[in-house]
């Protein structure tokens, strides 16, 4: 008896309230627009393939790279492991029965649904190409394509994440187990709360700048419109206040999982517990105080520049120290490496690569240089790809053995994730060198000098993509053939993993009480010592 | 194997029967039900501000850049009015104060008349700001709609507004044309306060038959409770936007 075999039917899924249906109703939905978004960026390596603009016309090309980029950040990225690792474990990493709002969640997954349809429903009638940014009077007086439709969309999905951020926030502060105090929380549950505020106090602002660019476009006046004496800069400073905290929306989860497995496959407590902790709130306080460094070329004073610039490089501190802590957390541990640990170094080298070159980008004079080049295609897909993706495959790997009761296959998964790896470095690296030779984003065609470059990396993207399809067949194969998992195949120490695997309804058989600090290896092995002396 | 956690878990499901029946099966207790929702409603509420920021923010701008012209666009609006609602609102908010007051001391008939007075105070509101709008598309204030500026150009051409503020200057082009700025956040904003109020007078409704029917009045506080935190947010952005919208620089 468990959660997956408690009730039957299609319907017992779509009005389930249970936290951890509906985050496999998540899974299944984020992974099949995460493979529409990657069938777009197919198709945006093989036009590049060639310097002319041959496979699609250039209004195609825009399109296509639209819909990339709103798929892949409202659908995927946003709420890839919140929605699916976060719903699923955050309860049960603090012994709690559910979500503090379990129709508030299934509300949210039903507002993403609808968002999806809306987004499929502007492909089918002929997409959109702004691009994601919604660059007002662009979108606001200038094309014809579907901008309200996305706008809709947007704003629906924006709810979606809302709810569930609002939801996080109130089960963490309500619903924590006795003995559970703040500083014994997992650190994926502060990753996640950091998140969860970014969404809260980011999300509605977004939503009110679609309205307001809705009604631009359907009065033909408003705030942006620089004709009626509007100004589109305040629609840049509205949209990225939403849109830069955003990227910290996707990447703090990430670095919740990675603090989760590297300290699971080193066997060793998170070096500088706290520290990891408060870099998690440092980075959501901070992420909303650098939002004009997307705005230094669009005409901000020196002054502002200054001053955000000083900011973007003070974000990259406590990102800096969750590199170092979990660095510090392999030294003299015992390594082993499963799957979701070479995800997991894979995270840390190349977060570290588009971190960095995030600062490159945060100094203004290098901005005005590189902006709008693949530079900085190349930084955001190393975040974003190469430190997100890679996370959440390292969480999905990691508690796959929890969620389902079985066992993915390991040889092929640790293959996967080298594919994976070897695919990125190929698609993306050669970008930054393209970035810097001066090669612009965002068109179809380019001077024949760069070919050779972007045949690299179209070679690479075909090998991410085997290496993403390849979990996706065996990952369903080990639902029926997989070996049967146990209750914590890793020995990891979080609540999660004291439970049997799939779980229960409720979780836990009696609410647990939590009476140790968090990654306790010395407790794990006592408790064992316990139960077979109690068996004995 | 599996089947030992199902059993115990049906033992343990026995001492579910002496909690009260609004109690949600995955909370511990009532108190932490009622603190868990009610902290989620004030989230609700803090994610609104942010929603509303976003207007107050673009309005104090262009109000700083187009003062003569916001300032003579607000004449247009009706003080009166405003002012009633205002008080609309306010005694709104008190009678659905006494409404959560008489769901803690379990008094139906209380709740039930408090909740009705709330929800046709409500719609009032609504009926003087229909009032209000009729008044601005008589006159062509509505922006990106046969707008008209003769009032801001002439402003003699507009008696009943021109006898109440004799010194307003004719404004020239340029700045007349900001005008149609301040109606579109003027329409933008109270609009979207008035859209939160459908959602709330919708919501009253339904809340309105559940008392009826006692479900409010066994110690089961939490929608009054928290149906009244948003209703006093709803109230409280009118109370910004009134002074903001109606009366500053009147004189």
């Amino acid at each position: 008896m468990n959660f997956l075999s408690r009730e039957n039917g299609l319907l017992s899924w779509l009005l389930t309230g249970d936290h951890k249906r509906i985050a496999i109703l998540y899974l299944i939905s984020i992974t099949f627009f995460f493979f529409i978004g990657g069938a777009l960026a197919g198709l945006i390596r093989l036009e590049l393939l060639t310097p002319q603009s041959d496979l699609m016309a250039s209004d195609t090309y825009n399109k296509v790279f639209t819909m990339h980029g709103i798929v892949m950040i409202f659908l995927f990225l946003v709420p890839s492991v919140p929605a699916t690792l976060g719903n699923f474990f955050i309860p049960m990493m603090i012994g709690a029965k559910d979500l503090a709002l379990p129709k508030i969640n299934l509300l949210s997954w039903y507002l993403y649904v609808v968002g999806g349809i809306l987004v499929i429903y502007t492909m089918v009638a002929g997409g959109v190409d702004t691009g994601w940014t919604f660059t007002t009077p662009l979108s606001t007086h200038y094309v014809n394509t579907n901008v309200m439709s996305t706008g809709m969309a947007i704003f629906i999905a924006g709810f979606s994440s809302i709810f569930t951020g609002l939801n996080f926030i109130v089960t963490i502060h309500k619903m924590r187990c006795p003995g559970m105090t703040w500083f014994r929380l997992p650190l994926f549950v502060w990753a996640n709360y950091a998140a969860s505020i970014l969404m809260v106090l980011g999300t509605p602002v977004l939503a009110i700048t679609i309205v307001l660019v809705a009604l631009e476009r359907k009065v033909g006046i408003g705030v942006f419109d620089p004709t009626k004496g509007g100004d589109p800069l305040l629609f840049q400073h509205l949209f990225w206040f939403y849109s830069h905290p955003a990227v910290y929306i996707m990447i703090l989860p990430g670095m919740g999982v990675i603090s989760e497995t590297i300290s699971t496959f080193s066997r060793k407590r998170v070096f500088g517990y706290t520290a990891v902790a408060f870099s998690s709130v440092a980075i959501a306080v901070f992420g909303f105080f650098v939002w004009a460094h997307h705005m230094f070329i669009m005409g901000i004073s020196n002054y502002s520049m200054l001053v955000f610039s000083l900011l973007t490089m003070l974000v990259a501190v406590p990102s800096a120290i969750k590199i170092f802590n979990w660095t510090f957390t392999l030294y003299k541990g015992s390594i082993t490496f499963e799957t979701p640990m070479l995800y997991s170094f894979g995270f840390m080298g190349l977060f570290t690569i588009g971190g960095l070159t995030g600062v490159f980008l945060g100094t203004s004079g290098t901005d005005i240089h590189l902006t709008e080049t693949y530079f900085i295609v190349a930084h955001f897909h190393f975040v974003m790809v190469g430190g997100m993706l890679m996370a959440f495959l390292a969480g999905i790997h990691f508690w796959w053995p929890k969620m389902t009761g079985r066992m993915y296959p390991e040889k092929i998964s640790q293959l996967a994730a080298v594919v994976t790896f070897i695919g990125f470095n190929l698609t993306f690296f050669p970008q930054f060198i393209l970035g810097t030779l001066g090669m612009p984003r965002r068109y179809a065609a380019y001077p024949p000098e760069f070919q050779i470059l972007n045949v690299f990396s179209t070679a690479g993207a075909t090998i991410l993509g085997v290496g993403y399809l390849l979990p996706v067949i065996y990952l369903v194969w080990s639902l029926k053939y997989g070996e049967i998992a146990g209750n914590n195949p890793w020995q990891a120490t979080g609540l999660e993993w004291q439970t049997q695997s799939p779980p229960l309804t409720e979780n836990f058989v009696i609410t647990p009480i939590m009476d140790h600090e968090a990654y306790d290896y010395d407790w794990l092995e006592n408790q064992g010592v316990k139960e077979v002396a109690s068996v004995g | 194997m599996s089947d030992s956690p199902a059993v115990m878990h049906a033992e343990t499901a026995d001492s579910h029967h002496e909690h009260p029946a609004y109690q949600r099966h995955h909370f511990e207790s009532v108190a932490q039900q009622f603190d868990a929702t009610n902290f989620a409603m004030w989230l609700f509420l803090l994610t609104e501000v942010m929603f509303f920021g976003g207007l107050f923010t673009a309005y104090l701008i262009m109000r700083n850049w187009y003062y003569p012209a916001f300032v003579e666009a607000s004449h247009q609006l009706n003080i009166g009015w405003g002012t009633a609602n205002t008080g609309v609102l306010i005694l709104s908010s008190f009678t659905m104060a006494m409404g959560v007051y008489n769901a803690h001391m379990r008094r139906k008939s209380g709740l039930v008349l408090c909740l009705i007075l709330t929800f046709i105070l409500g719609l009032g509101f609504l009926g003087i700001k229909s009032i209000e709008y009729t008044e601005k598309y008589e006159k062509h204030h509505i922006p990106g709609f046969h707008y008209s500026m003769s009032s801001f150009l002439n402003p003699a051409s507009d008696p009943e507004v021109h006898n109440s503020y004799p010194d307003d200057k004719p404004l020239g082009l340029d700045m007349a044309r900001h005008t149609e700025l301040y109606f579109f956040l003027y329409f933008a904003m109270t609009g979207m306060h008035a859209l939160h109020m459908i959602i709330g007078i919708a919501i009253l409704g339904y809340l309105i038959v559940r008392a009826q029917a006692g479900d409010f009045t066994t110690g089961h506080i939490t929608y009054i409770e928290n149906f009244g935190l948003y209703w006093h947010f709803v109230d409280i952005i009118w109370i910004f936007l009134f002074p903001l919208l109606y009366l500053i620089s009147r004189h």
